[in-house]
C-alpha cells in the first residue's frame, strides 16, 4: 500500500507541474484530471475510499468535464498558446519559485516533527454521511446556496 | 475449471468473454435489425453469417490509421484508449456469478459512476483533437448529453442503494433473493434505462453522432483501429448497461436451480441487450433540445420524488 502511495504521490506532484508548463491548454486540463485521479488514488490509500470516489466523480468527472465544455466553446486556437507562451518568460518565474519553496521548508519542517506510526483508520460511507448530514448539515447547505447563485449568475450572463 | 474472485484464469476469462462478446454483437446486431426490418442481413460469411465479425475486424485492423495533419497528436490518440479503459475497468466490480468477478468492492456502485463521468472525456477529446466543425458539434452535444444523464442515472441508481443498504453491487444481488428491485424501483429502472442508452449514445440518443446532421459527430476524422475502438467501445458499453440493469434490478444470477448462475446472468443481459437493439429499430432520433430539455424537465423531477419517495417509504416501515 505505501509503495502505491508513493506512485500516486509521484504522479499528482509531476502531472501538477505540468499542468503548470504547458502551453497548450487541452493538454494542461489533462495533466490536472490525471493529478486529480491520483490525488483520488491517496485518499484511497489513506484510508477514505468514499473521499476517493468522491474526488473522482465530483472533481475529475463532472468539474473537469465542464472546464473542458468550456474550452470547446471558446475555441482557443493557436492564438492562446503563443500568448500562453510570451507570458511565460523565465523572469515569471522567480517570484513564484521563491515563495513555494518557502513554504515546502515549512511543509518539511511540520512533517518532520510529525508522529511515523500513525494508525490508519478507514472512514466508510456511513461515517461520511452521517457527519455531513449531522454536525455539518449548516456549512453543506451553505455550500449548496454558493453553488445556487452562481447558477443563478450564469442564467443571467447567458440570457445577455 | 474452478473459477473464484480475483483470480487470474477468471479475470482473463471475464476480460475475454465481454471483448468477444461486444465484437460479435456487431453481427447480433446487424441480423437482428434485419429481422426486425424484414431483410437478411450479412448471411455470406460463414455459417448464418458468424464469420462476419472476423471479416470486419480483418478489414479495421488493416485499414489506413490516418491522423489528420492538422489534429493534436496527443490527444487524438489518447481518446478512443480512454472509452475502452474506462469502460472495461468498470467490468471490474460487476458480479457475474457467485463465485464468478474481478473485485468485491463496497464501493462498487460509486466506481461505475466514476468510471462513466470518465467515459465522457473520451468523446469530448476526440471532438476537441480533430479540429473539425462536425467533430466539435458532436463533441459538444455529447458533453451536454452525457453530463446531465450521468445525473439523471446515478439518482435513480439512489432508490436500490437505500432498499439494499450498500454500495455494493453483490450485496445488491443478495439483497434481492426475495424479490427484484424492478417491482419496488419501477420508476428508477426506467429512468436509469433511459439514461443508460443516453450514456452509451446508442440510437435513439446518438446525437453525438448523428450521421444525417453531423457526418460521423465526434469521431469524423477517425479511421482504422482507432475509429474501430469507438466502435467496440459503443458496444462494450451496451453490454455494460445491460449488466448493470441485471445486478441492480434484475436480481444479478439469481433464479430457478436447473441452470447455472453464470446463464441466468447471461439470459437476462442478453434480453436486455436484444431490446436495446429493438430500440434502434423501432424509435426515431429525437432533436438534441428536445433530449434536453425532456431530460431536465421531467426525468430529474420523477427521479428525485422517487428518492424522496423511497426514501420515506423506508423510514415508516423501520
Amino acid at each position: 500500500m505505501i509503495i502505491l502511495f508513493y506512485i500516486a504521490a509521484a504522479i499528482a506532484v509531476i502531472s501538477t507541474v505540468c499542468v503548470i508548463l504547458q502551453s497548450n491548454i487541452v493538454h494542461a486540463l489533462i495533466y490536472l484530471i490525471t493529478s486529480l485521479l491520483s490525488v483520488a488514488v491517496i485518499f484511497y490509500v489513506l484510508g477514505a475510499p468514499f473521499a476517493a470516489m468522491l474526488e473522482a466523480i465530483v472533481y475529475a468527472g463532472a468539474i473537469m468535464v465542464l472546464f473542458l465544455f468550456v474550452i470547446m466553446m471558446l475555441n482557443l486556437g493557436q492564438h492562446t498558446r503563443d500568448q500562453e507562451k510570451s507570458w511565460l518568460t523565465s523572469k515569471v518565474w522567480i517570484a513564484p519559485s521563491i515563495m513555494s519553496g518557502i513554504l515546502l521548508v515549512q511543509l518539511v519542517n511540520v512533517l518532520s516533527e510529525l508522529d511515523h506510526d500513525v494508525e490508519l483508520t478507514r472512514v466508510g460511507v456511513l461515517e461520511v454521511s452521517a457527519l455531513l448530514f449531522g454536525p455539518y448539515v449548516l456549512a453543506v447547505e451553505l455550500a449548496s446556496i454558493l453553488l445556487l447563485a452562481g447558477l443563478v449568475s450564469a442564467y443571467h450572463l447567458a440570457k445577455k | 475449471m474452478a473459477f473464484e474472485i480475483g483470480s487470474g484464469i477468471t479475470i482473463a476469462a471475464i476480460l475475454g468473454v465481454v471483448i468477444v462478446v461486444a465484437a460479435m454483437l456487431i453481427w447480433v446486431e446487424r441480423r437482428l435489425l434485419s429481422l426486425w426490418q424484414e431483410r437478411l442481413g450479412p448471411n455470406r460469411v460463414g455459417w448464418f453469417g458468424l464469420l462476419q465479425v472476423v471479416a470486419d475486424m480483418i478489414k479495421i485492423f488493416t485499414k489506413e490509421d490516418w491522423i489528420p495533419p492538422f489534429a493534436d497528436r496527443f490527444t487524438f490518440v489518447l481518446a478512443p484508449a480512454i472509452i475502452m479503459t474506462v469502460i472495461l475497468l468498470s467490468f471490474g466490480v460487476i458480479p457475474f456469478a457467485p463465485n464468478i468477478g474481478v473485485i468485491d468492492s463496497n464501493l462498487g456502485v460509486l466506481f461505475v459512476l466514476a468510471m462513466a463521468s470518465l467515459g465522457a472525456y473520451s468523446v469530448m477529446l476526440a471532438g476537441l483533437a480533430s479540429d473539425n466543425k462536425y467533430a466539435l458539434l458532436g463533441a459538444l452535444r455529447a458533453a451536454a448529453q452525457m453530463i446531465s444523464y450521468e445525473v439523471f442515472m446515478g439518482i435513480s441508481l439512489l432508490g436500490v442503494v437505500a432498499l439494499a443498504g450498500s454500495f455494493n453491487l453483490r450485496e445488491i444481488v443478495l439483497s434481492q433473493a426475495e424479490g427484484w428491485y424492478v417491482i419496488p424501483q419501477f420508476i428508477g429502472f426506467i429512468i436509469f434505462l433511459i439514461a443508460g442508452i443516453a450514456e452509451s449514445h446508442r440510437l435513439p440518443f446518438d446525437i453525438p453522432e448523428a450521421e444525417q446532421e453531423i457526418c460521423a459527430g465526434y469521431h469524423t476524422e477517425y479511421s482504422g483501429m482507432k475509429f474501430g475502438m469507438f466502435f467496440v467501445g459503443e458496444y462494450l458499453g451496451l453490454v455494460l448497461i445491460s449488466s448493470l440493469i441485471t445486478v441492480l434490478f434484475f436480481g444479478g444470477w439469481m433464479g430457478a436451480a436447473f441452470l447455472p448462475p453464470i446463464v441466468w446472468f447471461s439470459i437476462k443481459a442478453g434480453g436486455f441487450i436484444a431490446f436495446f437493439i429493438l430500440l434502434r429499430a423501432a424509435i426515431p432520433r429525437p432533436r438534441y433540445d428536445q433530449l434536453m430539455t425532456y431530460g431536465w424537465l421531467f426525468l430529474l423531477p420523477v427521479s428525485l420524488l422517487n428518492l424522496l419517495i423511497t426514501g420515506a417509504i423506508i423510514l415508516s416501515v423501520q
